[in-house]
């Protein structure tokens, strides 16, 4: 798979801010653009990962923010794909600039949150599964997340102060981010005084749902270097595989896991699927990164990516966490933007955020963040109804 | 009265889940209405079958904030509540449900045998409405030994 260059990126810090998500993707798009030095008529195609929380213009993004930065008759794509929506929109993008349809995109994705757990939608729907596991179990989405948690203690001998300690790092990485929402560095005691949510996580380690907007500009190498920009960062491999049956994990939003009655391998899931699609693409290989974000959903959960990644055999996540390894700093830092632990989660931004620290990492731009001499990142999510998706940057 | 129809039988004794089988495949699925996830079973008939009434512990938590609607609070104030998740022997399906009242976190472990039960979801001045739950064997009214 050919490579294609993001020229700029751009972001609307995260917070609680209560406005218009047009605003936060309009503010992301324009400095993405400033940063690309591309001017908007130039955008030949704007792909928008969409919201589900912010009515009819958030079905229809790329069109909203086009709309937003003044109809110049560009193609626009809007899609939706839970926490893989930014990735899919880039995806899109990239299909678009590698088939020769256009030469310079912008990708776009922005949120306004209500307070509080996110909630199916209206309506008596016996045949949704979101709808089910609210009615008959009272499954918030933290229910996953700690299920997850406690099998690790179970399993792999992980405790509470393991996942406390996540969260210490990736606070103290998040002070250095003017982006984030939380920029407080929480100490263990923090953590463990926080009210319980789900046993074992608590209020601080579980993702908060936030507003925020990120956008991307990206072209083709070779529109890349006819603006003088010969060493650009690369988009080198992207993820957004389903499942594969059977996956043996109980995923969200599900009353059940898949069974391995029939057949499968209990030990390849849907997260290590994720990864393995993005290393091929990008033939890259886990001891080839620098660094990585990953989608600390809980504390917990942060952990769980280092194995589904290949940072480390199963079971051995906290070890690596204990050693320091993950931290700015050490072997391989995980979330030296600060993770979903300093941001919350903005979900059709959240991608491509991900993307906009890769790339200030990859050109050495990241102030007290740099991961020293990065040239291989790693950003992964995992979302609702077999959705996620991995993204490989290199330069 | 069943708070979904179609999901579990009501008999308080030996109360079932009702899921689906791919006849040649042999794969299961709860609920039946998801049988389309495993690719072999494309063009397979599905069956309608009983599922284990038992299973081990494969994880387990608790709700301690009041989830949104549609979930409907029992009673005047929110209590909080336990879940699991359990594997089912024979399938190798993991299913959630709420823990019977009265059994917490400190008393389970990964690992240990559940068995499913029947119990009030919510009430109001009709009807009970049922739903399955989880209650380690040997400790729930319906399961006594």
């Amino acid at each position: 798979m050919d490579d294609i260059a993001i020229l700029g990126v751009g972001m609307h810090p995260w917070g609680k801010w209560g406005r218009n998500f047009v605003e936060y993707g309009e503010k992301a798009a324009r400095d993405a653009l400033a940063d690309a030095e591309v001017g908007w008529d130039e955008i030949q195609f704007v792909s928008g990962a969409n919201s589900v929380r912010c009515g009819y213009p958030g079905y229809v993004s790329a069109s909203t923010f086009a709309n937003a930065l003044g109809f110049t008759g560009c193609q626009l794509a809007s899609s939706y794909a839970a926490c893989a929506s930014g990735a899919t929109a880039l995806s899109i993008a990239r299909a678009q600039i590698l088939s020769g349809v256009c030469d310079v995109a912008l990708v776009v994705g922005a949120e306004s949150t209500p307070k509080g757990f996110f909630a199916p939608n209206a309506g008596e729907r016996h045949e949704d599964p979101d709808w089910l596991r609210f009615h008959l179990v009272g499954a918030t989405n933290p229910t996953y997340f700690a299920l997850y948690a406690r099998r690790r203690m179970a399993l792999f001998g992980d405790t509470s102060e393991d996942f406390a300690a996540v969260k210490v790092k990736n606070s103290r990485h998040g002070v250095f981010n003017p982006n984030a929402r939380y920029t407080k560095e929480y100490d263990v005691d923090d953590i463990a005084n926080s009210p319980m949510v789900a046993d074992p996580l608590r209020l601080l380690e579980i993702c908060a749902t936030s507003d925020g907007g990120a956008a991307l500009v990206v072209s083709s190498l070779e529109w890349a270097a006819s603006r003088g920009v010969d060493n650009p960062v690369r988009v080198s491999g992207i993820s957004t595989v389903s499942p594969t049956y059977p996956n043996s994990v109980i995923e969200l939003p599900y009353l059940a896991s898949d069974s391995w009655a029939a057949a499968g391998d209990e030990t390849m899931t849907f997260k290590d699927n994720i990864a393995a699609r993005a290393y091929e693409e990008a033939s890259v290989s886990p001891e080839d990164l620098d660094f990585a974000e990953v989608y600390d959903l809980s504390s917990a959960y942060e952990l769980d990516w280092y194995e589904h990644i290949g940072l480390c055999e199963r079971g051995e996540a906290a070890k690596l966490l204990r050693a320091g390894d993950t931290a700015l700093g050490g072997r391989i830092p995980v979330n030296p933007s600060g993770g979903l632990g300093a941001f919350g989660e903005a979900v059709p931004a959240q991608a491509i955020a991900q993307i906009c620290e890769m790339v200030w990492q990859l050109r050495g731009e990241a102030g007290h963040r740099q991961v020293e001499g990065a040239k291989v990142g790693l950003s992964i999510n995992h979302g609702m109804f077999g959705h996620g998706s991995s993204v490989i940057c290199t330069r | 009265m069943a708070a979904v129809e179609g999901l579990f039988t009501l008999d308080s004794d030996e109360p079932w889940l009702i899921g689906g089988r791919a006849r040649s495949r042999g794969s299961y699925f709860f609920p039946k209405s998801l049988a389309g996830s495993d690719p072999a079973c494309l063009g397979d008939e599905i069956e309608e079958v009983l599922l284990s009434r038992t299973g081990e512990l494969w994880s387990y938590t608790t709700g301690e904030y009041a989830p949104p609607a549609p979930y409907v609070i029992p009673g005047d104030e929110f209590e909080p509540y336990v879940v699991a998740a359990v594997r089912l022997a024979e399938e190798n399906l993991v299913v959630l449900g709420q823990v019977v009242e009265g059994v917490s976190v400190e008393d389970l472990s990964v690992g240990m045998e559940m068995e499913l039960v029947i119990d009030v979801l919510y009430s109001d001045e009709e009807h009970d409405y049922l739903v399955w739950k989880w209650a380690p064997v040997g400790t729930s009214e319906n399961g006594e030994q």
